[in-house]
């Protein structure tokens, strides 16, 4: 197997080239796109990604929720003072730390999930070229050794202004 | 019109990471400036954590005073990186590229340093943990019920909110770094960059998580002002405290001074690094039409908040608003109140050429500030220095120089961590301005040729 890293200075060709990859076989899941910015989705005619972080927040809030009942309820019993002749359990204070701590729980575990949905950290990430973040736009492609010839000379033929091979042992 | 600069992505990287490859003379002089100063503070902590709060000017009633006003005041200027970056990432707003990372920055740093001030404050700082369920074998547990244990809780949750946003948006420019730099400094940022690599499924999870994460902080930043308001709403002792209407006075107050304080940022970045394509007049126009909507708003609250305690003709609320307005030196700090936080810098804002003047902007934002440092001032002290049921003492109050130099150094520690953090990232995202050059173009409309914009999805 080798992974190949296709440079473009313009999106357009390197919309063309995705378009030529799928033309000759390649699957969307062979190919990816790398850039130095966020561009619209499917400007290069790649699937949209699917991802489920939306999931994370509510966990992590029900996470959050459940640790400030034990703290507020725990506290409360723990040392049950009563103050101005009110109910040790005081919902009005219980629910202003609820919230706080149900919201702590929604954003670590959104960030958690958008570590997890990004794939990072990741030391072996693949094929990268440093001029990506000057604005070239990279296609890398996994493919066998076989195919590496016939892909160079397709991507070239669209655009491509400089290509990286890397043949995994 | 928005004049829009057409920059390569190659000059964007130079441009704004300038910072981080250049280090000017004046940077080391300026650094050691602010070093000194912070260094001064902490001798003066540590002098008060040696002598005790008998140093400070602190006496009864007076048990509130500078090191309180001050963390209220930073904890109003955290607010400006939600406003900002959250609101306006939500909106859509365009012109918020340059401006969201030194929002965002000012939040974190600015939450550090006003989550310091109750601690400068403790008698026993070491101590600080105590509002929080830790240490079992004490057998006491904190009162939930008491406002003092609902603010660390909204103040952390705040600072690792904000501090978590920041980190997320860094990540990408954290890889234009590690791809521009050689040596140490490649193994450092590599590894802060977690081998981010740029895939569309990677920057579709960054603009997902942008906006996440702005909804889910901005309730936190409605909370975080309220339930500091409510550090003086929910306790009757103290006449000018027990106000319901505090909780969206504090917050748009604090929003006030948060973009006032982004106002000033800005600018100063423009003159340090020379950003002028980045930080344009557009800009300064924007965030100074935003602040007079904001400013009016909050004198709207100010002017209730007053009202409302002279209506009900209560002796004791009126002496507290003779105190505050007409005894000295409480009236000059009102009268620097009312005219540095409102009276003057909103009306000169209503002039386009002010809004777009640097120098004017520059100045009227950090009156607005010291407008609203003075604000909180009058809401604390003179709250306290009148004589109430079951308060024997009578005094008023002089911050001491143990204060007067903490405060000071607490300045200065914002100033050094600012500055610092532009030398190791960048203070404007780099891919935020990158992806509008993207979605930017020119159009021709009869004989003009307009800027236009495509608006991300």
């Amino acid at each position: 197997m080798a992974q190949l890293l296709a440079l473009y200075k313009t999106a357009e060709s390197a919309a063309q080239s995705t378009e030529a990859l799928e033309g000759a076989g390649i699957t969307n899941e062979e190919f990816d796109i790398l850039t130095d910015s966020p561009y619209p989705e499917g400007a290069f005619g790649e699937k949209e990604p699917q991802h489920k972080l939306y999931v994370f927040p509510f966990m992590g809030a029900c996470i959050g929720f459940t640790l400030a009942m034990i703290e507020t309820i725990g506290t409360q019993t723990a040392y049950p003072l009563v103050t101005g002749g009110k109910p040790i359990f005081s919902m009005p204070a219980m629910t202003i730390i609820a919230y706080e701590l149900t919201m702590l729980g929604a954003i670590i575990a959104t960030v958690i999930g958008i570590f997890f949905e990004s794939r990072i950290p990741n030391p072996f990430a693949g094929i990268y070229d440093e001029r990506i973040t000057e604005g070239y736009i990279g296609i890398t492609v996994v493919c066998d050794d076989s195919k590496l010839d016939s892909l160079e000379t397709l991507l070239k033929s669209n655009g491509a202004e400089d290509i990286i091979i890397e043949k995994q042992s | 019109m928005q004049e829009r600069v057409f920059l390569s992505h190659k000059q964007i990287n130079d441009d704004l990471l300038k910072g981080s490859f250049q280090t000017p003379l004046w940077y080391w002089a300026v650094m050691g400036l602010f070093a000194f100063l912070t260094l001064c503070g902490a001798v003066a902590f540590g002098y008060a954590i040696n002598k005790g709060l008998g140093v400070t000017g602190l006496n009864r009633p007076i048990m509130w005073g500078f090191f309180l006003t001050d963390f209220i005041f930073w904890i109003g200027i955290s607010h400006a990186g939600v406003m900002l970056s959250a609101i306006l990432r939500l909106a859509k707003a365009e012109w918020r590229r340059p401006a969201t990372r030194a929002a965002e920055l000012l939040t974190v740093l600015s939450l550090m340093v006003a989550a310091l001030h109750p601690i400068f404050h403790l008698g026993r700082p070491w101590r600080f943990y105590w509002p929080f369920p830790y240490d079992f074998s004490r057998g006491i547990w904190p009162d939930v019920r008491s406002p003092l244990v609902w603010d660390p809780h909204a103040i952390f949750t705040y600072l690792i909110g904000s501090t978590l946003f920041v980190i997320i948006a860094l990540i990408p420019d954290i890889a234009v770094l590690r791809d521009k730099t050689r040596g140490i400094a490649k193994v450092f940022y590599g590894a802060l960059a977690m081998g981010w690599r740029g895939t569309p499924r990677q920057w579709k999870l960054q603009i997902v998580a942008g906006f996440l994460l702005s909804a889910l902080l901005l309730p936190v930043f409605v909370s975080v002002h309220s339930i500091v308001s409510w550090d003086f709403a929910v306790n009757i002792g103290a006449e000018g405290w027990h106000v319901t209407i505090f909780a969206p006075y504090f917050v748009i107050g604090a929003v006030h001074s948060g973009v006032s304080g982004v106002v000033t940022m800005l600018i100063l970045l423009k003159w340090m690094f020379g950003w002028d394509d980045y930080i344009r007049k557009e800009h300064l126009e924007s965030l100074a039409k935003l602040l007079i909507v904001i400013g009016t708003l909050w004198f709207y609250f100010f002017f209730l908040e007053f009202i409302f305690a002279l209506y009900n003709l209560e002796d004791q609320e009126i002496a507290l608003r003779e105190l505050q307005a007409f005894t000295w030196p409480y009236n000059l700090i009102a009268t620097v109140f009312m005219f540095f936080g409102y009276l003057i810098p909103v009306p000169l804002w209503l002039f386009k050429k002010v809004r777009t003047n640097w120098v004017a902007m520059f100045i009227t934002s950090i009156m607005v500030n010291i407008g609203m440092w003075c604000e909180r001032f009058l809401i604390i002290v003179p709250g306290l220095a009148r004589k109430t049921n079951f308060n024997f003492s009578w005094g008023s109050y002089t911050p001491s120089w143990v204060e007067i130099t903490i405060i000071v150094a607490c300045f200065s520690l914002i100033f050094l961590l600012i500055m610092g953090f532009a030398k190791v990232f960048p203070l404007i995202p780099l891919f935020d301005i990158k992806e509008g050059q993207i979605l930017s173009d020119e159009i021709q409309i009869g004989k003009r040729t307009v800027p236009a914009l495509r608006v991300e999805e």
